[in-house]
């Protein structure tokens, strides 16, 4: 550690840009319901989010009764089984995770973290949650429409997608083709805002590298979810028309219900590329928004700065770029080239590399930390212990060999929920109870918050962690019920009545949580400005939770990075970024 | 500590299940024991790195938890540790990707002296066809498709007159000869999996796919489908039977050729035809 001695003029530029007069809501209808203001776009990105994550919950609930107990439930069939499956993994990868991360956690923060009044383009923020509204609601049409919803998986891919043997062939694949158009329609308005506020509008002294993680993840993530979600536009155009018009961009010559087909001349692979082109940079798209956030948590509570910030940094972008040069391994028996194994296989094992610095910088930071077991902090380390779990699961089919095997078995449902589930959720859940105060003015209740993250984590844990034995055994995955195979046991059957039991327990301690978001909205305590005494901008603001335009007559100025915890010498355990050095003093270090 | 407590009891309980669980894979039936080889290298380096993190973790929370007076390190980076770390990481990454690749390498590559059997899947069952004495399958394409002809042989090639087609039964294998496995499909994406087997590829209409394995224990197999193909997904399924070569043979004998099927079928439907069935 080096001591640097403070040049305030060097450090902080003079402004080039004079401060910009805001957009001012003039009716109750343009402040709280067609809002221009970020902070209330965030809330209505979050709360419908969780509105249609819950419809995503309950489907689980659907899925695990039949699977726990097959043959129990008459009003669960197999077609409807397919419904559940797919629907439950859309809406939690698409409609709840990137939403609330990018939508919800990207529109609250980023202007208060980089010291902006609001996003660059206001008004296209707003469209952006229309929008969204829109696809969600198009995306949950589908439930009453005759046919029901697909049941072609979340893959959705053809041919099966949109021919007669697949439940939703009529009316439910063409609403969640168009709800996907949507989507990606209305997220492209928020994330260009989101990378141009984090480029253009950051306050004075805040460099880039000053931003809190938060801010880096969020901001990667846009920018990939920005060249990823093209391809899955173009896929779900070209599948729209084939279901439509009779294109075949994706069918070849085909026997549908053993009539040839119109069909001919396309290829299935090809909707693979494309969607994988978008399906792995989507993977850390919802995770390195958690890994920002997580950092940030883990610094906070544990009163130290992040380990290694400027290696957390680069690994976030290593991470971004490499994301997409790996997505075929999600094709390794798909029968394309097989020598692209090779390639693949390499790619995404070397990605574990920077994955892996940012496991051991986490627990670094809590090495000689002050750890204050708070609600956030026993979030983060959960976080900590199913990411670590599902990314060491991902080494095993990520090798292609290895992947051979245990695809499409249960090994793969028991992975990518530990790894892109939980752990993410982990920090979704961790984040509200940290941010809570900041958007609400009052703190939630802590009991109860304890009691939702030893259920949540040790139940998803207990959930997921067998569940990699029974994929190991060879269960495969999509199975509306195991039938007769002299390969599982009877004990496997008992597993899955275990983890059904479970995962009914675990749904049940979220609305103990629910309860406590509404419960302290109104009876918990008051927070005051900055109860986590944490460095970062968004907690210094003059009101919370924060007025329109954040910073009431001045922007702040910044004049150190994001982690200036329990520096030796100074009189707190924190220095908020905004405060200024004493004069000619020698202190803080100016990474 | 309590939470530290806990930590250290999922590290411990999580490796005490992998021992002890009743579940894991099932006997092997292939030459592919190099994979579930890979496969014990990775769960032995990624076991060591989940335990050693997770002990980690319960001990900075057992040692640095809050209390009264303490203060924490102030040490933004410390590049020695760092570079090592990813230098020890890549090390563990090396490990378990070189094996793999060297299996995958074997997985790809067909001896020269395999037979070839070919596999179809279709909504939702599936057919298999055997080279005939000539040891070579025919051309097959999906116009052809009738319920005369259910696999879609081309009837002017000679090599298909002689292929053995088996639809609704079982396929047989014979022990220790190697088989390359030729996928095909109909209509929508299926794959060939039996769990003993370890290989499986998906089966995808308008290509032909592969893989191939080498029988080493007798048995009866499940056969099930892999690959999400509709309704009936999860009732697609079949028996492998490895058995022999003389059983093999003897079943082999009582199996229709297409041109036997398709004779019987002309035969059929001229009767038909005629009136006088």
């Amino acid at each position: 550690m080096v001591d640097v001695p403070y040049d305030r003029i060097a450090d902080i530029p003079p402004a080039e840009v004079p401060d910009v007069e805001l957009y001012h809501p003039r009716s109750w209808w343009t402040r709280y319901v067609f809002s221009q203001d970020a902070k209330v776009i965030a809330i209505q990105y979050s709360l419908t989010a969780s509105a249609i994550g819950l419809v995503a919950l309950v489907l689980s609930w659907l899925m695990r009764l039949q699977l726990g107990f097959p043959g129990t439930f008459s009003f669960i069939d197999a077609n409807q089984y397919l419904q559940f499956i797919t629907m439950h993994g859309m809406i939690m990868v698409i409609y709840l995770l990137t939403a609330l991360f990018l939508g919800g956690f990207g529109n609250y923060l980023i202007p208060l973290m980089v010291g902006a009044r609001d996003m660059v383009f206001p008004y296209v923020n707003m469209l952006s949650y229309w929008v969204y509204l829109l696809a969600v609601l198009v995306l949950a049409s589908a439930f009453f429409v005759p046919g029901g919803p697909t049941g072609a998986g979340w893959t959705l891919y053809p041919p099966q997608a949109i021919l007669s043997g697949t439940p939703g062939q009529d009316w439910g694949i063409v609403l969640m083709l168009s709800s996907l158009i949507l989507f990606i329609i209305g997220f492209t308005m928020g994330g260009l805002n989101y990378v141009v506020t984090v480029l253009q509008a950051r306050t004075r002294g805040m460099t880039l590298m000053r931003l809190p993680l938060t801010v880096w993840g969020i901001f990667t993530a846009t920018v990939m979810a920005l060249l990823a979600f093209p391809a899955l536009f173009v896929g779900s155009v070209m599948l729209l028309l084939d279901r439509l018009l009779g294109t075949s961009f994706f069918m070849p010559t085909l026997v549908e219900m053993g009539q040839l087909s119109k069909y001919g001349g396309g290829s299935p692979l090809l909707f693979q590329h494309l969607f994988w082109f978008f399906g792995h940079p989507e993977v850390y798209i919802v995770a390195l928004p958690a890994f920002g956030i997580v950092s940030d948590l883990i610094s906070t509570h544990a009163r130290k700065n992040i380990f290694g910030y400027r290696m957390m940094v680069w690994a976030i972008v290593a991470i971004g770029a490499l994301s997409f040069v790996v997505w075929a391994h999600h094709m390794y028996v798909s029968g394309m080239y097989p020598y692209f194994g090779f390639f693949f296989a390499t790619t995404t094992l070397i990605i574990a590399i920077p994955t892996a610095i940012k496991v051991y910088n986490w627990v670094l930071t809590l090495w000689h930390g002050d750890i204050h077991l708070t609600v956030p902090m026993l979030f983060a380390l959960g976080f900590i212990i199913t990411f670590v779990n599902g990314g060491l699961t991902g080494l095993f089919l990520g090798n292609v060999v290895v992947d051979v095997p245990l695809s499409d078995t249960m090994f793969v449902v028991a992975h990518f929920h530990m790894v892109m589930g939980v752990a993410p959720i982990m920090v979704v859940l961790g984040a509200i109870y940290h941010w809570y105060p900041k958007v609400t003015g009052r703190m939630l209740n802590d009991v109860l918050g304890k009691f939702h993250f030893w259920v949540t984590f040790l139940g998803a844990y207990l959930i997921f962690f067998p569940m990699h034995y029974l994929g190991l055994l060879g269960v495969p995955r999509r199975y509306f019920e195991l039938g007769d195979a002299a390969f599982i046991p009877p004990s496997a059957h008992s597993l899955n009545a275990f983890i059904t039991v479970v995962a009914l327990t675990v749904g049940f301690a979220q609305m103990v949580f629910l309860f406590n978001l509404v419960w302290s909205l109104f009876e918990g305590e008051p927070s005051g400005g900055n109860p986590w005494r944490a460095t970062t901008l968004e907690w210094q603001t003059p009101e919370t939770p924060p007025g329109h335009g954040n910073w009431g007559k001045q922007l702040p100025i910044v004049y150190r990075w994001a982690y200036d915890y329990s520096v030796p010498g100074a009189a707190q355990d924190f220095i908020p970024q905004n405060q200024p050095p004493p004069t000619g003093a020698v202190q803080g270090v100016a990474p | 500590m309590a939470v530290a407590l806990i930590l250290l009891l999922i590290a411990i309980g999580s490796v005490l299940f992998h021992l002890f669980s009743p579940w894991w894979w099932t006997p092997i039936a292939t030459n592919w024991g190099y994979i579930d080889d890979t496969i014990n290298i990775t769960f032995w380096i990624t076991g060591f790195v989940f335990t050693a993190v997770i002990l980690f973790m319960a001990y900075c929370v057992f040692r640095f938890h809050h209390k009264e007076g303490r203060q924490a390190a102030y040490n933004p980076e410390n590049k020695k540790l760092e570079w090592w770390l990813s230098v020890g990481t890549g090390v563990g990454v090396a490990a378990m990707l070189a094996p793999g690749l060297v299996v995958w390498h074997q997985f790809v590559t067909v001896p020269a002296d395999a037979t070839e059997v070919e596999i179809m899947g279709q909504q939702w069952q599936w057919s298999f066809r055997l080279p005939g004495k000539d040891g070579r399958l025919g051309t097959s394409d999906v116009r052809n498709i009738s319920p005369e002809n259910p696999m879609g042989l081309n009837r002017d090639d000679p090599h298909g007159q002689d292929d053995v087609v088996i639809e609704n039964g079982d396929l047989h294998l014979p022990i220790g000869k190697p088989v390359k496995v030729l996928l095909r499909s109909v209509d929508v994406l299926h794959d060939f999996y039996v769990p003993e087997f370890r290989a499986k590829m998906d089966m995808v209409p308008g290509m032909v796919t592969y893989f191939w394995i080498r029988p080493i224990r007798t048995g009866t197999f499940d056969v099930l489908c892999a690959e999400l193909c509709g309704a009936a997904h999860y009732q697609m399924r079949a028996k492998v039977i490895v058995e022999a070569e003389s059983d093999y043979h003897a079943w082999l004998e009582q199996q229709k050729t297409f041109a036997g099927l398709s004779g019987r079928n002309a035969v059929v439907r001229a009767k038909y035809n005629s009136g006088d069935d």
